[in-house]
């Protein structure tokens, strides 16, 4: 598996180059967020501001910006973002419907920094605020190529962001694709909805699970909202047993609750099983031992599918680690080649 | 652009948005007196000597409420204020509870008809009781303290970015600079040099619950503004003329703020039986209150011009 280092760095230094409405606003931690050497390249054109930490005054002051045809690209730790300065981010930018971005890095249980800046309760928070667009990322192919439809949203866009070294588990020809759901997996076994690093376990499980003669259908969900993909009702109905979604946050209000949702909307009673933090906060420790901890590891998947179609399947965590994960085309393509 | 007033027409205006507000509370039975006692001359200060504004744009009599922003829809109450030019100023109305003072003030200066207040707090319109920015005069949503000055900073920087002269004038109260937010931009406004930003304070040492240092001593506002590296300065802001030559002061890069130090019950002395319960006023105590109300609007009636 290709591990890439800093992907958002290189992308947004590259994409925002010839776009001089395009500014960076940071609150004591640029590079942090992979905007150090953004603010080195483009200070001198007066596109990068330091807000200081001052993360309140920092989100009405980007709305004020963009009232005056600016776009603002706020980036902090996601928490920074939605949970201290809320008020602001409600009041000053969405409300008003103003096209600031909002970058926040450290998303769910990415970070071993612990409680304060484990952004897990974001999704949800976000999904109840109107007129804000939300989408996840953690794989270096889309990390590379979501800015263009970023910049297409009239409105705020939320996006949570992994730095530093991320896997790439699609192919690169294979760009980011707003509000569509990537098929990963044909199956109608059971459905399985994942978001964040949890797309990378599913993908290690699947391949495991065929071998057993588990067929999975697997849906990469990276536009949380809006969340009217066709697919999704169509991978929904599909399955035989039920459905499981897997999450970087906790099962309220984020991906679990959004699936759940559209079975309701569609009438589709069938059994769902939400991956993710039941209920809790998560503590300063490493992703690995998190994903763990929290029940979004491989061997959690299995547990949940096993139960989904009533059989052990005999999978030992071993198995999961040899999976080999190459980039991969979506299915759909696939079936469309 | 402007349209000139004496300094004596001014005070007129600042008479006549105070008794519109008074007369406006007795027919409803209460309301939000003591803002326009403390501010009414703030607010024709700004209106007719010292921002620069373009003349309004704006149905006289404001258009049904339609909806709140969307990405299909989208209202501003600012072509109130003018037309957007380079070189006009902004108006951040920062206390939106100071809705009627505002909408009272645009009526005085011939930018929307007496018949757009009898709409103010009524199902389906715009001229909300807390404004917000459809509302007749409102650039920005700001009922939330201290969000109007972070927005207007960065309004100022937007419009330095595109080279544009005009300036941005910020109202405030000091109960807001309670709020941390204020102290953020205070702090970014002087690390910006940000002259193009001036705030308007009204200095009337009341809030929600009572006198202001009684429910949280906020000390002295020039010390702190002035640790924090903007420029401050303090009137008697029911002074007209000393408003208005306030705000002249030379800024030599620094973001101004002027201390309005107000009485809110001026010129409504019948307030001092109520004191310190003025935030807002309800004819609640029986007909001998409002009658004693009503004589005193009409004392005032007889003064305005």
């Amino acid at each position: 598996m290709e591990m890439v280092d800093r992907p958002y760095r290189d992308a947004f230094l590259q994409w925002s180059k010839d776009k001089e409405k395009v500014v960076v606003l940071t609150a004591d931690l640029t590079n942090s967020c992979e905007v150090g050497e953004w603010r080195d390249t483009y200070s001198k054109d007066n596109r990068y501001f330091s807000m200081g930490m001052a993360e309140q005054n920092m989100m009405s002051f980007a709305g004020g910006l963009a009232r005056e045809g600016f776009f603002p690209y706020i980036h902090t730790f996601a928490v920074f973002i939605y949970r201290r300065p809320y008020d602001q981010l409600a009041m000053s930018i969405a409300y008003p419907n103003l096209p600031v971005r909002m970058m926040g890095f450290l998303p769910g249980i990415t970070t071993p920094g612990g409680v304060t800046h484990q952004a897990i309760d974001d999704l949800a928070i976000m999904r109840a605020t109107p007129n804000m667009t939300i989408i996840s990322l953690a794989e270096a192919t889309e990390t590379e190529t979501f800015l263009d439809a970023v910049q297409a949203v009239k409105g705020p866009v939320y996006v949570r962001l992994v730095r530093g070294s991320i896997p790439r588990l699609f192919d690169v020809s294979e760009r980011f694709e707003f509000n569509r759901a990537r098929v990963l997996s044909a199956g109608d076994d059971v459905t399985i909805f994942s978001e964040s690093i949890c797309t990378e376990e599913v993908m290690r499980t699947s391949e495991v699970l065929k071998a057993k003669g588990v067929n999975v259908r697997h849906l990469h969900i990276s536009t949380i909202k809006p969340f009217t993909d066709p697919q999704i009702v169509e991978a929904i109905r599909d399955s035989k047993t039920g459905v499981i979604t897997v999450e970087n946050h906790l099962v309220d209000g984020g991906l679990g609750t959004a699936v759940s949702e559209i079975m309701s909307q569609h009438g589709m009673p069938k059994k769902l099983v939400k991956l993710g933090l039941q209920d809790t906060y998560a503590h300063g420790a490493s992703k690995n031992y998190l994903m763990k901890h929290v029940g979004i590891d491989g061997m959690s998947i299995v547990g949940a599918v096993e139960k989904m179609i009533g059989r052990t399947l005999s999978i030992e965590e071993s198995m999961l680690k040899e999976a080999r994960i190459e980039p991969v085309f979506s299915a759909s393509k696939a079936e469309a080649l | 652009m402007r349209q000139s007033y004496t300094i004596e027409e001014s005070q007129n205006i600042a008479d006549r948005i105070r008794l519109r507000v008074f007369d406006h509370v007795l027919k409803n039975n209460g309301g939000y007196l003591s803002q326009a006692c403390s501010s009414a001359e703030i607010f024709s200060a700004l209106y007719t000597q010292i921002m620069n504004l373009n003349e309004s744009a704006a149905p006289m009599v404001p258009e049904p409420f339609v909806s709140v922003p969307t990405p299909d829809y989208y209202r501003n109450g600012a072509d109130y204020n003018g037309k957007r030019t380079p070189d006009s100023d902004l108006f951040i109305f920062s206390p939106s509870h100071y809705g009627l003072v505002l909408y009272s003030t645009l009526i005085e200066t011939g930018r929307m008809s007496p018949e757009g207040l009898e709409q103010f707090n009524t199902d389906g319109s715009t001229v909300e009781l807390i404004a917000a920015e459809h509302s007749p005069g409102c650039e920005t949503t700001t009922g939330s303290l201290a969000q109007g000055i972070s927005q207007a900073a960065g309004m100022a920087l937007g419009r330095r970015l595109k080279h544009e002269s005009g300036g941005v004038w910020v109202f405030m109260t000091d109960g807001e600079f309670a709020e941390g937010q204020v102290w953020e931009a205070v702090m970014t406004m002087a690390n910006y040099k940000m002259d193009s930003m001036a705030v308007i304070v009204d200095v009337n040492g009341q809030q929600c619950d009572g006198v202001m240092k009684d429910v949280m001593d906020q000390l002295d506002l020039k010390v702190k503004l002035e640790a924090f590296g903007a420029l401050a300065v303090e009137v008697n802001g029911n002074d007209l003329e000393a408003i208005v030559e306030a705000s002249r002061t030379e800024r030599n890069g620094k973001p101004l703020f002027i201390l309005c130090k107000t009485d809110p019950m001026y010129k409504v002395p019948v307030m001092k039986e109520r004191f310190p319960k003025i935030h807002t006023i309800k004819f609640t105590s029986g007909a001998e209150e409002k009658d004693m109300y009503t004589r005193s609007f009409e004392a005032m009636k007889k003064e305005v011009k």
